[in-house]
């Protein structure tokens, strides 16, 4: 412990100890700490995601893959053993890892760009073979990584640097709902969305990743979660605003709850 | 009645002060602090002693910085 | 003893990929190789539980041997031309994250989309990288069915040995051809635990991680050190070659795969003519065989380089000689095959008429 942790955080003996304890960081998570900027979603579904691998007892059976994007570095985080896709290929690569693996569990992240613009022939391939994937797909509406552009889900009118007067549909296309369109398809199991904007939600989405891997588990066909999130820097707003926009503006376009749930015989 | 006593501990080094925790909090016990930490951010810190360990900040921090625990303590049994 | 058969090429190198114990294929039809696909999807999943997958595109295809191959498996891919272009960003990924995989280019004529008539035009995209960034393939040329099978084995064993991509670049003519061929037995289909591959974290182990990835510019060097003498041992203990004639030779015809074929004819109608012709035919496109040619440009009068494009070995052949010998080009196309008498034709023109 750091000093400051020291000075700020003394222990309160009979109350901080192991069977107490009801949050701690998964230890599935690695040491590093997340490049990502404060308030970032990215790194409350990492965490989530580390959080259900652990607690499902299978960390030796998972293999991840990561995105290019803000997400790129996912890898240096989640402590199973992942690979690093070409932009958009994660679905290629997690189809090439699970075929000749079938008996363990694969799940690509990927973010919107990487998803549902240069990864789409991809991503709808990999849902209509109906692979064993769980796609975790963050779409904050934005381009992250490279500081802001438009991405496939941007919002009508919303101002971004390669839309600087904002979004017009009418050259430059519809913000894109891909779960949608998915969830269409006969080779997709599971399809839903939730958010990481509040503690409640955040909590919906843990169930969603518990879900999505049971499904896995279980082999039981092409699963999406799309989590709505925030990109605080790229919005140019505090950490807080940028929840706010969440919901006020993206989760209205984009709505919350399951898309596709498999019929209970 | 059961008497609920919560505790968090923060890793102030590692906080990157983004305040989601101060606000998910219902018990308002979370405030951020004047001073900053070695990464250069104001960081979150225990204003009240009053948490219950509902876990909903350490839930809502990205980086995964909070543990908490929480002690529920039974009323003993009145003898009728 | 294995089987003795006779064979069309691309069914003959699908033949041997099962043989060899290949795990999974992932692969997009395209002319003229779309037999290997074919006769994969009737063959090999029966026969040895083998993965085939027919992908939505080469982008796709690559992808997914680079994940296949990350995991330790033993990968294939074939393509031609305008999907072997597709695939080199894939490939650039593989070499940098140092996958073993094997990929075999049934080269047809292009630019753009060509023809579907048998060229060699794909020579740079092969040997010279092909992606982005400083890496190679080791490629493997070969002129006959046999060498189709033989270049099988040989490109997963070296593709393993140097963790690396291996490309075989034949061309339609050998894709389509049929010739009597001598397969090997089947072997078993093994699981080697590399230490490297993701096959789901060990318990009580660190996990592993395969990426291309390394944002310090130091390190990113660092990476490239590492391939580069990867290459160098390549290129010291890897070269191969067919060589004819150089005791005698005063000239030199050299080509690789179909168009080193008809080289030889001519050399042969031109020796019996009188012409001490001598052959050099690289196996190996890269590491390319410098030594050899070094050593006998300054004894002979000159070399004719014959390709199916419009010169693109040629390069590497005057790199070698070092200005020592006189290099001349005879090509063909577009699709186009050479004949033994226009290569003799060219030979003389340059050598003997006008010396
Ligand atoms: S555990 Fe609950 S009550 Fe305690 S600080 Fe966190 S949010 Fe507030
Ligand atoms: S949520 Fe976490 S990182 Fe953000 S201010 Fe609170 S403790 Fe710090």
């Amino acid at each position: 412990m750091s000093e400051l942790n020291e000075i700020m955080n003394p222990i309160k003996e009979n109350i901080c100890l192991p069977e107490f304890l009801v949050y701690e960081r998964p230890d599935t998570l690695t040491e590093q700490e997340f490049h990502y900027c404060p308030g970032c979603g990215h790194s409350t579904v990492h965490k989530l995601l580390m959080e259900v691998v652990s607690e499902m007892g299978i960390v030796g059976d998972t293999i991840g893959v990561a995105p290019v994007g803000c997400s790129v570095f996912a890898y240096h985080y989640l402590g199973v053993d992942m690979q690093q896709a070409a932009h958009g290929r994660a679905c290629a690569v997690a189809t090439g890892i699970k075929r000749v693996m079938p008996e363990k569990i694969v799940f690509t992240y990927q973010g919107d760009g990487d998803l549902a613009a240069i990864g789409t022939a991809e991503t709808v391939h990999a849902a209509n073979r109906g692979e064993n994937l769980l796609v975790i797909f963050i779409n904050n509406g934005i381009y992250g990584m490279t500081s802001g552009q438009m991405a496939p889900t941007s919002l009508e009118g919303m101002v971004t640097t390669t839309s600087p007067y904002g979004r017009d549909v009418l050259t430059q296309g519809y913000p894109l709902k891909i779960s949608e369109l998915l969830a269409h398809l006969p080779g997709v199991y599971y399809v839903t969305r939730q958010a990481v904007n509040t503690a409640g939600n955040v909590r919906k989405t843990k169930k969603a990743l518990q879900r999505g891997l049971e499904y896995q588990k279980k082999n039981l066909g092409f699963c999406l979660v799309e989590v709505v999130s925030n990109c605080p820097s790229n919005l140019k707003m505090t950490p807080l605003e940028s929840n706010e926009f969440v919901a006020n503006q993206m989760i209205p376009f984009y709505p919350l709850g399951d898309i596709k749930v498999p019929e209970v015989k | 009645m059961a008497k609920v006593q919560g505790e968090v501990i923060i890793d102030l080094e590692k906080c990157k002060g983004c305040e989601l925790c101060i606000i998910a909090c219902p018990e308002e016990t979370l405030a951020i602090a004047n001073i900053i930490n070695k990464k250069g951010y104001r960081y979150a810190i225990k204003a009240q002693d009053n948490c219950t360990g509902c876990a909903n900040c350490a839930l809502v921090c990205p980086d995964a910085v909070i543990t908490v625990y929480r002690k529920v303590e039974k009323a003993p049994k009145q003898a009728v | 003893m294995g089987d003795v058969k006779f064979m069309k090429g691309n069914e003959a190198l699908s033949e041997a990929m099962i043989r060899a114990g290949c795990d999974a294929y992932f692969g997009y039809p395209i002319t003229p190789q779309s037999e290997v696909l074919e006769y994969l999807a009737r063959e090999a999943t029966k026969r040895t539980g083998m993965v085939v997958l027919q992908a939505e595109s080469e982008v796709s295809a690559i992808n997914m041997i680079y994940g296949a191959a990350g995991c330790g498996k033993r990968v294939m891919t074939t393509s031609s031309s305008p999907g072997i272009s597709l695939m080199q960003e894939g490939l650039s990924y593989i070499a940098s994250a140092e996958l073993p995989c094997l990929v075999a280019n049934i080269n047809r004529g292009g630019p753009g989309l060509g023809t579907i008539q048998p060229a060699q035009g794909d020579y740079f995209q092969s040997v010279k990288g092909g992606g982005h960034g400083d890496y190679h393939l080791v490629v493997l040329a070969p002129c006959s069915v046999q060498e189709m099978v033989d270049y099988v084995k040989l490109g997963f064993e070296l593709a393993d040995k140097y963790r690396t991509p291996v490309m075989i670049l034949a061309d339609g003519a050998i894709g389509q051809m049929m010739e009597k061929v001598e397969l090997f037995p089947q072997m078993e289909r093994v699981v080697t635990d590399y230490p490297w591959a993701t096959t789901g974290r060990p318990a009580g182990k660190d996990r592993r991680y395969i990426t291309s990835l390394h944002i310090q510019p130091e390190k990113m060097e660092e990476i490239n050190h590492t391939l580069q003498a990867k290459y160098k041992v390549m290129q010291e203990t890897e070269v191969r070659y067919q060589a004819l004639h150089l005791d005698d030779a005063e000239y030199l015809m050299t080509g690789f795969g179909l168009a080193a074929r008809i080289c030889i004819k001519a050399m042969e109608l031109g020796r019996a003519k009188g012409y001490k012709i001598g052959m050099i035919r690289p196996q190996t496109l890269f590491p390319f065989p410098t030594k050899i040619y070094a050593e006998v440009a300054p004894r002979i009068k000159g070399i004719l380089d014959v390709e199916m494009n419009a010169g693109q070995m040629i390069e590497d052949v005057r790199l070698s000689v070092e200005g020592k010998t006189r290099v001349e080009f005879f090509g063909r196309m577009g699709g186009m095959i050479p004949s033994p008498d226009e290569i003799l034709e060219n030979f003389e023109k340059y050598f003997i008429k006008g010396s």
